[in-house]
């Protein structure tokens, strides 16, 4: 009701789904939050080490790197209603191309990161192929068991650790760049992950706006629909769902160098769970959604960890809680308040 | 004379014990406006589905613009030309009414791999939705999201984004069913103005509707075709003034 009446004479209301092509007019007007929020992102180093807490750039650094897993699977799960509960499953295999490539004294970014990426999107097409035969639960269900399959492997593999993981022996170089670019100094790695965030996020964003994006926002719409006027959302499910696999494993090759170090619990089914949580909580469907999801879940995981042994017992009820009450989550909160 | 565009030639289909496609043959000329109809249980959806690729015939061909159909799956058909339009409203509820025409628009002009680019801001596509949405008279409504139209303006908007594909062969499934009066008589007006540049096959209960628009009706009772011909043949057919008695009154 209110939407009518904020925005009935102009005809287009918040209900109005069609995203907006990035850099225009509109955008500069309706993006306000993600302008503000990779601005907050970009100047966080100078406040932290003004004010001396050099610990936040490494913390926010881990957060954006899981958002960058947060806005992926919000691709596929908010604008296409695949709802993949084996995520950290593309993470683990990024990460595990670096360690693995490390164990072999191969420390090359321009080598471990196409190739961590390239194996990722191969794993996702795969298990994409198979899992997008099926719908709803099933799909739940046949992504997760995919991805505990990895899970397992991870842990059998004892030349790399097995179920203790495997520590790095220093982040990757960067031949060609070494003067300029360090990833072993912390504000130099926060930056190369910020980049990465800023273009994982303007990739989604184009990719959702293109005619690509509408037959996938239309299969989620109504599939029946879509098959009628010619297309097969299979295909277009799949390709999406290998794109998506593609950047979680930037992440997982992200997240190994800022570690050092790989384990198994980088694919544990609780930390595609988290990711899912990320993606609600920020609000699905809004890409930013799940950058500024992934932020509240760390941060709030942060404060209450330090706060009290049993912290989760808190943590649970407040996810449940929010995710009850702000129905479009954090960002459809914002906006609500904002045109209230 | 030319090939008809549709061929339907002892179409076949039982589910159990049930025979909901009995040997079922017709035509569909280029140009015509070709009436199905029956009573309740005739099997009219059955062909329809059958039609369409979402149900496969257990004997029997569909042949369409030349080429045999019978086994592809429904986006080829569409690909091919074969636009349908569904009894129960299906629609993009949240898309615009725009958009709704644009999609069935981009679905026919080059392919959908594009990963960059506005698909808002494709003129091509656009202009084929807008024109769609003009020949049904939806185009004032172009900018609003489709589940805020009404239940008459959704019947339009199934139609336009069935228009927006550029068919061959339009396939409408009961356009009538649910809608008013007035809201019949604009749907029947445009039908006449859609038919002198589209063929088209309808599956229609509305009787009024179905004699003022169709060139030639087939009836279908319990799965047969019992008869094919002019409106006139068929309002005097015997056999389907019986397979009709006490049901409603013909024309």
């Amino acid at each position: 009701m209110t939407d009518l009446s904020r925005n009935g004479s102009a005809g287009v209301s918040a209900a109005d789904p069609a995203p907006i092509a990035p850099f225009s007019r509109a955008w500069l007007t309706a993006r306000w939050v993600p302008l503000v929020l990779f601005a907050a992102l970009a100047l966080l180093p100078f406040v932290a080490d003004w004010a001396g807490e050099g610990f936040y750039i490494t913390l926010f650094t881990r957060i954006m790197i899981l958002a960058i897993a947060a806005v992926s699977l919000d691709l596929i799960l908010g604008y296409g209603a695949m709802v993949s509960f084996g995520h950290a499953a593309y993470l683990g295999i990024g990460a595990y191309v670096i360690g693995i490539l490390d164990y072999h004294a191969v420390g090359n970014a321009w080598i471990g990161w196409p190739l961590g990426i390239a194996v990722s999107a191969v794993a996702a097409l795969l298990i994409g192929a198979v899992s997008l035969k099926t719908r709803g639960v099933y799909f739940i269900m046949i992504t997760l068991a995919f991805a505990q399959m990895l899970y397992f492997a991870a842990t059998s593999l004892s030349r790399y650790g097995g179920d203790d993981g495997l520590t790095i022996w220093g982040r990757n170089t960067v031949p060609g760049l070494d003067g300029w670019l360090d990833l072993e100094d912390r504000t130099t790695y926060y930056y190369v992950v910020f980049v990465c965030l800023l273009l994982v996020y303007l990739l989604c964003r184009a990719l959702v706006t293109s005619r690509f994006g509408r037959v996938i926002r239309g299969a989620k719409e109504n599939e029946q629909r879509m098959r009628a006027v010619g297309f097969n959302p299979y295909v277009y499910r799949l390709v999406a769902f290998t794109l998506s696999g593609a950047m979680a494993g930037l992440a997982g090759v992200l997240l190994a160098n800022h570690a050092e170090f790989v384990s198994p619990a980088y694919m544990a089914w609780t930390r595609s769970g988290e990711l899912i949580v990320m993606v609600v909580l920020g609000g699905m469907g809004t890409l930013h959604g799940a950058i500024i999801g992934a932020i509240s879940f760390l941060m709030l995981e942060e404060i209450l960890s330090g706060l009290w042994q049993h912290w989760k017992v808190i943590f649970g009820p407040l996810l449940i809680l929010l995710v009850l009450f702000a129905r479009g989550g954090i960002v459809g909160w914002l906006e609500k308040r904002r045109h209230g | 004379m030319a090939e008809p565009l549709l061929e339907v030639s002892r179409l076949r289909k039982a589910f159990g014990a049930v025979i909901a496609t009995d040997d079922l043959s017709l035509t569909v000329e280029p140009g015509e406006i070709h009436a199905v109809i029956g009573p309740n249980g005739a099997g009219k959806t059955t062909l329809i589905s059958q039609l369409t690729g979402d149900v496969t015939p257990d004997s029997g061909s569909v042949r369409f613009d030349g080429r045999d159909i019978t086994r592809l799956p429904t986006h080829r058909r569409a690909q091919r030309g074969l636009a349908r339009s569904f009894q129960i409203t299906s629609i993009l509820p949240g898309f615009t009414v725009l958009e709704n025409a644009a999609v069935a628009a981009q679905a026919h002009a080059g392919h959908s791999f594009r990963f960059f680019g506005d698909a808002g801001r494709d003129r091509q596509v656009n202009a084929v939705a807008y024109q769609a949405l003009e020949t049904v008279g939806l185009a004032d409504r172009a900018p609003v999201p489709a589940r805020t139209l009404s239940h008459g303006e959704k019947r339009q908007l199934e139609l336009a984004i069935a228009l927006a594909t550029k068919p061959k062969l339009l396939l409408l499934d009961e356009p009538m069913a649910g809608v008013g009066k007035e809201e019949t008589a604009i749907m029947v007006a445009m039908l006449r103005r859609l038919r002198a540049d589209y063929t088209i096959l309808l599956v229609e209960h509305d009787m009024d509707a179905v004699f003022a628009l169709a060139d030639r009706i087939t009836v279908l009772v319990y799965g047969r075709a019992i008869a094919t011909g002019t409106p006139d043949r068929i309002r005097t057919d015997p056999e389907v003034r019986a397979a009709y008695l006490g049901e409603e009154e013909i024309g």
